[in-house]
């Protein structure tokens, strides 16, 4: 393996890096007036890293060829899928974000950067295939999504959030290198095919410590329950913007990782891990159908929906057939989708003043002021609800199905139940958007970019997106063969 | 056996001065036994051979631990009377410790001179390297096999540090006290900086 070869692996997350070194002295020369041109120089370096990456996608198919630095990182067909959906998601995010900040007169030339490096650490994250390479991905990422929820530094709740997030965040990397710690201990080593050799030889308790506490660090990172306490109050006083980035392209990396981590080097103790998944799987749900029934704030809402929705992720892990992995990565695109395009929606909910809207009395009668928007949220919220016509259906559906297959049926039913549930605020903001009378005047119009994102969100989620279903279905099985090979 | 004698030594100092960083009421303390606690895991590194790592655990970790000492004297209110007002009492105890080190120095020692401990091969799959020096080592892996790893964290350091200037700085408005302006200090020619006076006696200068 020569270096070259490397470095073509990982030219995107390179790429990527020199773009946010320049735009770092940009922005150091020509102060926050360049904002907005640093804005759009990182979105198109973000795109441009997500076409590279797709280009990689097919050739990855080979298994030896798309490892790189002696198998520190590979960049195989499952990592290219998830850079994808991340660098997209990132790009999305900043497309709609400017606007938010200059209301405030908050936003500086740092913010692109950040995000162009918490890209790089989510980059690395999911094509880690060794648990040191893990934690500098995690750490990269984390350590940047600290400082953008507290980018409105003016702001208490914005600080507040930051502060949560750091303290939380940094109690998971310390449970999540305990854990590394206790496997590389049992293992002697960190990377994932000489875990699952040594696994395959000998698997003691103080192994499955190490597994368990890998597995809690990580389900921190995506919220699911019980390490979910967290996601409310970040994601409300975090910047809208920043929220909408913690929910969407955050969410993918450390579901990658998970992924990865559970099919590869634990691929072996299935039984070891799978219960854990369930209980977390169950738990999300549940917690997230019912915290999100009393929630008036539209921001908590979404983030009690979103840790509703990991769980429904997780079904289809516990699964653990290369199904059970498609199935995964289909849900998270449309995942992605559904919560780029909710906040974006929330991103154009503003009073004639400018002020950002995200009450439920808020968006009371939106239906007869903004018709377009309340028709957008209308199929946004029956997808998450995931109500047939639309494409959130087909997402359960594959996840079900995975876990029908894999004689996972009380799994899958208690989903389908408690997913009833879940419908009730999705139809009751459909309820208040279109039954009750409108209580305040909200800015008529929005521009073209947030329209832009809000458009393509909606195209895919509206039945027009069932004729991704094949392709998807193609890549999501291509993906999800990087770890059967190995299994 | 002077191997595993001084083994026990400092690792049960290690855990002790550890137990005490978390017990110890006054955080100057906390410091102070943490320092304790990596120069006993720095003996331990001595142990095994690995003198490299026993040198910057010294290094990196004491001199650091100086710098958070500093802050936290900063930042805390401490009344450094009342510390050293227990000098006396605490004098055996001062004395105790210091001769706890001179035992560890003296069996550190001799246990190197002895022959490092031996660990065995790890089981895993890393092999270890042979017939270099520890250093050479540490570098041929560090940036050999490890570069990515190592350039990334350099790249989260950076981030660390944007990130810290972005919640901390703020910007002085123009004309602000304290503001330095250079190119007017540079552009400043001896005529009109100086004046030149003759005073009469016994009076004093206007200005």
């Amino acid at each position: 393996m020569s270096y070259a070869t490397s470095l073509y692996l990982t030219a995107a997350e390179i790429g990527l890096s020199i773009t946010a070194l320049v735009l770092l002295l940009l922005a150091a020369w020509n102060g926050d007036r360049s904002a907005r041109l640093l804005t759009i120089i990182a979105v198109a370096a973000l795109v441009g890293a997500a076409i590279f990456s797709i280009g990689l996608f097919d050739r990855s198919a080979s298994e030896v060829a798309g490892r790189a630095f002696g198998d520190l990182y590979r960049a195989d067909a499952f990592g290219s899928f998830g850079k994808v959906l991340i660098y997209l998601a990132s790009a999305a995010v900043l497309i709609v974000t400017p606007r938010f900040f200059t209301q405030l007169g908050g936003y500086r030339a740092e913010y692109p950067v950040l995000m162009l490096f918490n890209a790089v650490g989510m980059g690395i994250m999911v094509s880690a295939t060794d648990l040191m390479t893990l934690y500098i991905g995690l750490e990269m990422s984390s350590l940047s999504s600290y400082v953008l929820a507290s980018f409105l530094r003016q702001d208490d709740r914005s600080s507040e959030a930051g502060l949560k997030y750091f303290v939380l965040g940094a109690l998971a990397s310390g449970i999540i290198l305990y854990g590394v710690s206790l496997v590389y201990g049992f293992t002697g080593s960190t990377n994932y095919d000489g875990i699952r050799a040594a696994f395959a030889l000998d698997f003691s308790t103080g192994a499955l410590f190490g597994v368990v506490f890998v597995l809690a660090g990580v389900a921190f990172k995506i919220s699911a329950v019980p390490f979910h306490m967290w996601t409310p109050d970040v994601y409300e006083g975090a910047p809208t913007p920043v929220t909408a980035f913690f929910a969407s392209a955050p969410k993918v990396a450390a579901m990658g990782v998970l992924v990865r981590i559970a099919m590869d080097p634990f691929a072996g103790e299935v039984d070891a891990w799978r219960q854990i998944i369930i209980f977390a799987a169950l738990a999300s749900i549940v917690v997230g159908a019912l915290g999100a029934i009393g929630q008036q704030n539209l921001k908590r809402l979404l983030a009690y929906s979103s840790i509703n929705n990991v769980g429904f992720i997780l079904i289809g892990l516990a699964a653990a057939t290369a199904a059970g992995v498609a199935s995964v990565l289909t849900y998270l695109t449309i995942y992605v989708a559904m919560v780029i395009g909710s906040f974006t929606a929330l991103l154009m909910l503003r009073d004639p003043a400018g002020q950002n809207l995200e009450t439920f009395a808020d968006i009371a009668g939106l239906s007869t002021r903004r018709p377009a928007l309340a028709w957008c949220l209308l199929v946004l919220m029956f997808s998450l609800a995931g109500i047939p016509p639309l494409f959130g259906f087909w997402g359960k559906f594959v996840v079900f199905q995975a876990a029908v297959q894999a004689d996972l049926v009380a799994l899958a039913a208690i989903g389908i139940a408690a997913s009833v549930i879940g419908a009730f605020y999705y139809l009751k903001f459909i309820k208040v958007m279109f039954f009750d009378e409108p209580t305040r005047d909200v800015e008529t119009s929005s521009p073209v970019s947030h329209w832009a994102v809000l458009g393509v969100c909606v195209a895919i989620l509206s039945p027009l997106g069932y004729l991704l279903t094949i392709p998807l279905g193609e890549w999501t099985a291509q993906a999800a063969a990087s770890f059967v090979a190995a299994m | 056996m002077i191997q595993t004698i001084a083994f026990y030594l400092f690792a049960a100092l290690v855990i002790a001065s550890a137990v005490m960083v978390i017990m110890s009421r006054n955080p100057v303390h906390s410091v102070l036994w943490l320092i304790l606690a990596f120069f006993n895991a720095a003996g331990l590194m001595v142990l095994v051979g690995a003198e490299f790592i026993a040198a910057l655990m010294v290094i990196v970790y004491v001199g650091a631990v100086a710098v958070l000492f500093l802050f936290v004297v900063m930042m805390l209110d401490i009344d450094f009377a009342e510390l050293r007002a227990g000098f006396i009492k605490n004098f055996p105890l001062g004395i105790a410790i210091a001769l706890v080190l001179a035992a560890e120095l003296i069996f550190g020692i001799g246990a190197y001179q002895a022959g490092r401990i031996d660990l065995g091969v790890a089981s895993g799959a890393a092999a270890p390297i042979l017939g270099e020096s520890n250093t050479a080592s540490i570098g041929a892996v560090l940036y050999r096999d490890y570069i990515f790893l190592f350039e990334a964290a350099g790249l989260i350091l950076l981030v660390a540090m944007v990130g810290a200037i972005v919640l901390t700085h703020r910007k002085r408005p123009d004309g602000a006290r304290g503001q330095q302006d250079i190119t007017r200090q540079v552009r400043r020619n001896p005529d009109e900086a100086t004046v030149m006076k003759q005073p009469e006696v016994g009076r004093g200068v206007e200005l």
